[in-house]
């Protein structure tokens, strides 16, 4: 038993009662949490274990660089595309190839559909059992449901009539017996306060965001031609462009094809306003004096930006999606970030479980190295295959613990609201200030697991509405006669210098996403991924800094440890994506234990 | 037993049987004891057990399914919730009872694993495995780690106790992308770990929505497994090549070929066999259901087909190098009938194939030309 005072300003206790959640569900991925509660279940130390990994950068070694984008891409199947964008940007900025305009719209526009899309599955398919009880949703009245819908918005599902019949079928469904997803839910939990009508208001809209989201990816399948997993093009983007020529019908984008997205576009704004924001809205009204969650999000944020206005512009004014960072709260101050820098960017593995040649050096992405290295720490309570209790004093996950000049940083759709908000982009300041003048709350409470869901709605707002801006300049573009879709100059192999590196970033749903590519004699020599949840999940340092999800956890009151649904409340604001986290393997990885079960 | 388990309203409703959800996808009573009728006199039942069969079905709960996942990429859950036909939301609510997945279910931790004891005990024999991901064998099986414990022993203990397996997607089925060379941690595909239960392979990264649930449907409609080909992918889906319905096709036997992304020939919706379309050695449903409702697919928008339902797709060459093993004619041959003939094809044929294709167009368009 120990008590640690952490560089950044925790004090770590894990004298008290321990509580695991594994697995931690709702969540992309598979991972593990271990909380130590005083005896006033207020939680006084958080580990964080992510629980799976998959190699994927050592399976990219010796493969043609242009075929990167779909290993990549299955890195993860929810925030699907945005690994895919990022390694094509990281190829292109090797081989210095430019992409035209038309190819940055239509980029612009899949990477701002997964957005919205994703904000809003989690939000409702994700998140709200965190908040919203649907057991509670069967005593709603549903007249009253309805006078409270059409209180907060116009959307046109909201009579009466509606609400009693999404409120017979839950019935039912709970009468069957078989409860399906909603089963062993902690449904008598104190931590629930919505009364019945809203939680039947959000059930309903459970359900119909759940019909909806399938209408948003096909923006998608329209110009990558499937959803999960579209197609994607170093050089460009693969859906020529053909308005009015011979056989136009059957070419990638036509006007049918132009005006399906647009429809698509003007429906997902409809949806994101009138239904989503208004959500979350109400339900953060219930809950706002649970202001627990913060962590990192009032100290060290951190941002690659991205959507750029302009094609092949990298300068932080083009992008609408900011870039910066924040050390220790000071929003007066917004530092640039550079992610060729190598002081700035840096690996450890300390607590994680790979091994460095020296454990001490962090390392740069792109001289990266991540030798597996499976232990418990002498503490860890079971055994190697059948874990009780982690030892977090030793290695204790499969997440590298990366920092920025040194520190632990949370990224995420908070954290760029964070940055934008202390850039004073009209764009990002604007709406926050009108939700925080909405709910009566100042400013610091947009440090806090509300925060960080209350940023991800806001951004699916203002996603929504740059997917159009984008749209309108793809068509604007076409209509000034240039239909170009596909840089193809440096396609050939043939064309490439012999060594080269580059770094593509973007800003995937749920942070910062950074991959580094060297390119030796046309082959992937090297390829490094740095993702949104190495970041947020990232274990503890050599100097002991715990990362955003532990420090989010600590000081929260826990109602029953053994109902822990405060602590799946802060994870899940993070959105949490542990196949994207964990996929780092060596090139030694052939050289493993092995274990054959049959 | 959970609070929900508890809930009580006052009036009592009825549990949602099979037949109350055909009844609301608009099947009459009619037609419902004429489908119990001919289910009879398939089984080689007499007339008397019409009226049995109808109460079965009147009465029988909705089937759990384990939906466990291994080291994946959740692309196959995504996909599924796109389905518009059925929709997620009806098959979740009133089809099956999805009473593990741990990417929707509410319950955590070992609320969610007593889940899994109390389907094997209340449901012995008689509920549906799902995969999605593989199991990964190297680093102690502890790169994919449950509760503390390799991901094997949770899918081991439940196939153990299932009905029957689906296997969903390429990873489940065939390993799919950490399984590609050299698949360090021996990510490895359902029907090589388990070898004692039907296994149902649905492959594709991901699987089309409408062919996940139309797998589902067809079982629960039909109640029996779907036919299935000799590598054990339902033939309903999975019987053809893109390339033989592709609606690109004309241009290939044609002759017409984009040269490269984004050229004239691009723009004109030619075929996309050159720029390394996989169309012609891959079989799934693309061409014909294609995806998200059926608004698209991928040579549609103007990429070739990846073959992301092939087994080993991954280390196949480079998305886009020509293929060389591809039979240039015929649609009639299925997956079985053609199965290892393909690979044993040479460059030549397709060659051959597209230089013929070349030069009955170039006379095509010699004849138009004299006939003007």
């Amino acid at each position: 038993m120990s008590i640690i005072k952490t560089p950044n300003g925790y004090t770590l206790d894990n004298s008290g009662k321990r509580i695991v959640v594994d697995p931690v569900t709702r969540i992309e991925g598979h991972m593990r949490c271990e909380v130590n509660v005083d005896n006033n279940n207020v939680i006084q130390n958080a580990v964080s274990t992510g629980t799976m990994w998959r190699g994927l950068e050592v399976i990219l070694k010796g493969r043609d660089p242009r075929d990167a984008w779909a290993f990549t891409e299955r890195i993860c199947g929810v925030c699907t595309g945005t690994h895919a964008l990022t390694s094509v940007r990281a190829v292109e900025d090797a081989l210095k190839i430019q992409i035209p305009e038309n190819a940055n719209s239509i980029r612009n526009i899949m990477q701002l559909n997964l957005q919205v899309h994703d904000h809003l599955v989690h939000f409702y398919h994700l998140h709200a059992l965190d908040w919203v009880n649907p057991v509670n949703a069967l005593s709603a009245d549903p007249k009253k449901t309805s006078a409270l819908a059409q209180s907060i918005s116009s959307w046109h599902k909201s009579s009466p009539g509606y609400f009693k019949d999404i409120q017979t079928r839950l019935k039912k469904f709970v009468e069957s017996g078989q409860l399906g997803p909603f089963k062993n839910g902690y449904w008598t939990s104190k931590a629930y306060k919505l009364p019945a009508e809203a939680d039947l208001m959000a059930v309903a809209h459970y359900l119909e965001a759940l019909d909806f989201q399938k209408e948003i990816v096909k923006v998608h399948t329209i110009y990558g031609g499937k959803n999960p997993h579209p197609n994607w093009l170093v050089g460009g983007v693969p859906c020529a462009i053909n308005m009015d020529g011979n056989m136009a019908a059957g070419a990638p984008i036509n006007m049918e094809r132009l005006n399906k997205v647009s429809s698509i576009i003007e429906q997902s704004i409809e949806f994101v306003n009138k239904v989503y924001i208004p959500d979350l809205t109400a339900i953060a009204s219930f809950y706002k004096t649970w202001t627990y969650g913060g962590g990192l999000s009032g100290k060290n944020v951190m941002s690659y930006g991205d959507i750029p206005e302009n094609a092949n512009d990298w300068s932080a004014d083009n992008l609408l999606l900011p870039r910066g960072a924040i050390i220790g709260g000071d929003l007066s101050t917004v530092h640039e970030v550079d992610v060729r820098d190598p002081e700035q960017v840096q690996e450890f593995v300390d607590h994680s479980w790979y091994q460095y040649p020296d454990n001490a050096k962090g390392l740069h992405p792109w001289d990266g190295i991540t030798e597996p290295n499976y232990e418990l720490g002498a503490k860890a309570k079971g055994t190697k295959t059948n874990i009780k209790e982690i030892d977090e004093s030793a290695k204790y996950s499969w997440i590298k613990a990366p920092r920025w000049r040194g520190h632990a940083m949370e990224v995420g759709p908070l954290a760029r609201y964070i940055v934008g908000y202390a850039k004073g982009m009209p764009a990002i300041k604007e709406p926050v200030d009108k939700l925080l003048t909405d709910l009566g709350l100042p400013v610091s409470a947009l440090f806090s697991t509300l925060g960080r869901t209350a940023a991800r709605g806001l951004e699916a707002s203002y996603c929504a509405d740059l997917m159009q801006h984008f749209q309108k300049k793809l068509i604007a573009n076409i209509k000034n006669g240039d239909t170009s879709t596909a840089n193809m100059e440096k396609w050939e192999p043939s064309t490439w210098p012999k060594n080269v590196k580059g770094v593509g970033t973007t800003e995937a749903p749920r942070g910062a996403l950074g991959h580094w590519v060297k390119i030796k004699d046309t082959k992937i020599d090297n390829y490094q991924c740095v993702v949104p949840t190495t970041w947020n999940g990232s274990p503890r340092d050599a100097q002991g800094n715990i990362g955003a999800f532990e420090a989010s956890l600590m000081g929260t009151k826990v109602e029953k440890a053994d109902e822990p649904v405060e602590i799946l409340r802060t994870l899940h604001s993070f959105d949490p994506c542990l196949a994207c986290s964990t996929h780092v393997m060596s090139e030694e990885g052939e050289e493993l234990i092995n274990v054959k079960v049959r | 037993m959970s609070a929900i388990d508890t809930v009580k309203t006052d009036n009592k409703l009825p549990i949602e049987s099979f037949y109350d959800v055909m009844r609301r996808q608009g099947i009459s009573r009619r037609s419902f004891i004429k489908y119990c009728s001919l289910t009879a006199t398939a089984l080689g039942l007499g007339p008397s057990f019409v009226g049995k069969i109808a109460y079965a079905m009147e009465n029988k709960p909705r089937i759990p399914v384990l939906w466990l996942h291994g080291l994946e990429c959740t692309c196959c859950s995504e996909s599924f919730i796109r389905s518009a036909h059925p929709l997620a939301k009806d098959v979740v609510l009133s089809m099956i009872s999805l009473d593990y997945d741990d990417t929707i279910m509410a319950a955590a931790g070992d609320q969610a694993e007593a889940i899994i004891e109390e389907t094997i005990q209340k449901y012995d024999g008689n509920f549906i495995l799902a995969v999605e991901g593989n199991t990964p064998l190297n680093q102690d099986g502890m790169s994919c780690i449950i509760a503390g414990k390799p991901f094997h022993h949770q899918i081991e203990k439940v196939a153990k106790h299932c009905k029957a397996i689906i296997s969903w997607g390429s990873c489940a089925s065939w390993g799919c992308v950490q399984a590609a060379r050299p698949n360090p941690t021996q990510a490895t595909p359902t029907h090589k770990l388990i070898t004692d239960k039907p296994i149902i392979k649905v492959p594709g990264c991901p699987p089309i929505a409408e062919v996940m649930t139309g797998v589902i449907t067809y079982m629960l409609t039909f109640e029996k497994m779907p036919s299935l080909d000799r590598q054990g992918r339902p033939k309903m889906f999975y019987s053809q090549r893109i390339h033989d319905k592709c609606y690109r096709r004309p241009h290939f036997d044609a002759g017409q070929f984009v040269e490269e992304f984004d050229d004239e020939n691009a723009k004109k919706g030619y075929c996309l066999y050159k720029v390394g379309c996989k169309g012609p050695t891959t079989y799934n449903a693309c061409s014909t259901i294609r995806w998200n409702d059926g608004t698209s697919f991928p040579i549609q928008a103007g990429h070739g087909c990846i073959g992301c339902s092939e087994d080993g797709f991954w280390d196949k060459g480079s998305f886009y190098d020509r293929l060389t093993d591809v039979h240039g004619f015929g649609v009639e041959g299925d997956a079985d009938e053609i199965g290892g003939a393909v690979a044993l094809a040479t460059g030549a044929v397709i060659a051959a194939h597209a230089a013929a294709s070349a030069l009955k167009s170039a006379k095509t368009n010699q004849e138009n030309t004299k006939g003007e």
